[in-house]
């Protein structure tokens, strides 16, 4: 009969509405809300980017025309080079130490069963559960009841102790990841303790060290709120815009962001391509 | 990335025990720790404990602004918590840091499902894109927003021309919508990647055997890969909602006097004021607050989809 030749086939039937909906939404809606989602996300940056070539004067909030003078005098507003560098050089300190602190917790915590192992994970877990205004207020107290001195070193102090446990989490991956039979072979090779981690685990170790000073570096770079609580009256390159932000923010500073961005980009890019030339080489 | 890949073994060490070998020695890995450990305790515990001994410090009768004494003074507590000029900011805190959860869950969630079943081979461009940000000043960014949406800015001139705002009425900078909408951009990226990494290893056959056993397109989304990615979700909901709740510098540039969060309030008794106590209080009520919600908000989400 007509009206069994015609019935819908089963895979057709179990199509319902909500489905339909689904799969068109999968195929359009879903590339279409990916570009709006970019285009927020990527928008501050752009206008960061554009109004480093602003002609600006005084203020540097609506746009005056182009010009290459900020980007060719990048030192020429007062205290946007002077934060920079200490931004710079607290990012370093910070960086080092943290990364050195942090991965032999990680080592500790992959490689060992100890009593206390859970305490020391939640000791880790903590400080990034935490706001960073209770962090950095915190930390002020302890300072003011020891009347330390607040500048340049009490912001790397702060750092260090923020920047320890994405260093450990962030090797911790790595670490787990390996394979421990590699160790294992080196040993059985009449390699002893040493120099099988030597030679073996720390070189396979490394990328993942690099990505985590590379984000403690960021972190630290970029942190204000803790570094507003700590740092006296030192001016760090978050600080120094945060603080200039009512009168003006000089085009200066729009340059000096515009060029850490492309210099982030590149070295994610690098390892990006470094990374794929290993894997098919 | 290593955002991505440090969020997604959280989330694998939470689930499964790590397959490295014992090992011997007692000592070695308490030596090996110690400096961080050593770090983290006089740096991070004591301050807490410090800052829990401020909050019920009283002033010095006839001392100087800024010199107190230690008087366990519990009522300390009482008198912020009754005072509107601290809880209304309290409350507002919350409420602008769950709507920017919310909103950056409805942009984040379908984002990091685009980059990790539809972006083909330029997935990890499209990864690179979602932490770009991250390499501009957080601060400048901020201020970028406050420019595109001042008034003489971009969006208040096309929805003028959209007939939103009749002239000389209305803005969105200064205003609560600015402050939530810097909130979210601010988080976004910590929403999304934790919703990727446990997106991205949601095994496709498991979609596929949904379809097979007549649960295709969305039933199979709604009962195998929503659930999967759960725990995505729940970090990815947390690292917005708990640094979303303390931030103050969203508040700041982009909001008004009638915008302040307890952060803003925080940071004015603390470096303005020198009214230690008061800033002690407030950050210890906040992280009370903020452990509250999210206990009942994990059990919640924990029991009835992650189990």
């Amino acid at each position: 009969m007509s009206a069994v030749v015609e019935s819908p086939t089963p895979a057709q039937r179990t199509l319902s509405a909500p489905t339909r909906v689904w799969r068109w939404f999968g195929s359009n809606v879903l590339r279409l809300y990916a570009v709006i989602a970019f285009a927020y996300l990527l928008l501050p940056v752009v206008y960061t980017f554009a109004f480093s070539f602003n002609d600006a004067g005084k203020s540097n909030l609506v746009w005056r025309g182009f010009t290459l003078d900020n980007w060719l005098n990048p030192c020429g507003a007062p205290e946007v080079c002077g934060s920079l560098v200490n931004s710079l050089a607290i990012g370093l300190i910070a960086t080092a130490v943290a990364t050195a602190l942090g991965t032999l917790i990680a080592l500790s915590l992959v490689r060992y069963r100890f009593r206390g192992r859970a305490s020391t994970n939640l000791l880790i877990f903590l400080p990034m559960a935490t706001p960073e205004v209770v962090l950095g207020s915190s930390l002020l107290a302890l300072f003011l009841n020891l009347f330390v001195p607040l500048g340049f070193w009490t912001i790397v102090v702060a750092h260090i102790m923020f920047c320890i446990s994405f260093v450990v989490v962030t090797v911790k991956a790595r670490l787990a990841s390996l394979d421990p039979r590699l160790e294992q072979a080196a040993m059985d090779l009449y390699a002893n303790e040493r120099e099988a981690f030597r030679r073996i685990t720390l070189p396979l170790l490394a990328p993942g060290i690099a990505a985590a000073a590379l984000l403690a570096f960021s972190l630290s770079f970029d942190d204000f709120i803790i570094t507003n609580f700590n740092s006296g009256q030192v001016n760090t390159f978050p600080k120094f815009v945060y603080v200039s932000a009512n009168r003006g923010i000089p085009p200066q500073a729009n340059v000096i962001a515009s060029a850490m961005f492309i210099i982030s980009l590149a070295i994610v890019l690098i390892a990006q391509l470094v990374g794929r030339a290993r894997r098919k080489g | 990335m290593s955002i991505a890949a440090a969020l997604g073994d959280v989330q694998r060490d939470n689930l499964q025990g790590s397959p490295q070998p014992q090992r011997r020695g007692h000592f070695v890995p308490y030596l090996l720790m110690l400096p961080g450990l050593l770090w983290l305790g006089v740096f991070f515990v004591v301050p807490l404990v410090t800052l829990f001994m401020m909050s019920l410090q009283t002033a010095v009768p006839g001392g100087e602004i800024g010199e107190y004494e230690q008087t366990f003074h519990f009522a300390n507590y009482v008198d912020v918590l009754t005072d509107p000029s601290y809880y209304t900011p309290l409350f507002r805190s919350f409420i602008y840091a769950a709507c920017a959860t919310v909103l950056a869950l409805l942009i984040g969630y379908p984002l990091a499902y685009f980059i990790a079943f539809k972006s083909g081979r330029f997935r990890n461009l499209f990864l690179i894109m979602v932490i770009a940000p991250f390499f501009v000043s957080f601060i400048l960014r901020t201020i970028a927003w406050r420019q595109i949406l001042a008034d003489e800015g971009p969006v208040v001139a096309a929805m003028k021309w959209a007939g939103f705002f009749s002239d000389g009425i209305g803005g969105i900078y200064p205003s609560a919508i600015a402050v939530v909408l810097g909130l979210t951009y601010n988080f976004l990226p910590f929403m999304t990647l934790p919703i990727y990494a446990s997106l991205e290893r949601v095994d496709p056959k498991l979609v596929e055997a949904a379809g097979d056993l007549y649960a295709p397109g969305f039933t199979g989304f709604r009962k195998v890969t929503l659930p999967l990615s759960m725990p995505g979700v729940v970090a990815g909901t947390l690292l917005t909602f708990i640094p979303a709740t303390g931030d103050y510098v969203n508040a700041a540039l982009l909001g008004n006097s009638k915008n302040t969060m307890i952060g803003n309030r925080i940071d004015y008794a603390f470096l303005n004021t020198n009214d230690y106590p008061t800033a002690a209080v407030l950050s210890f009520v906040l992280m009370a607050c903020i452990l509250a919600v999210v206990l009942v908000y994990v059990r919640r989400v924990g029991t009835e989809d992650l189990l």
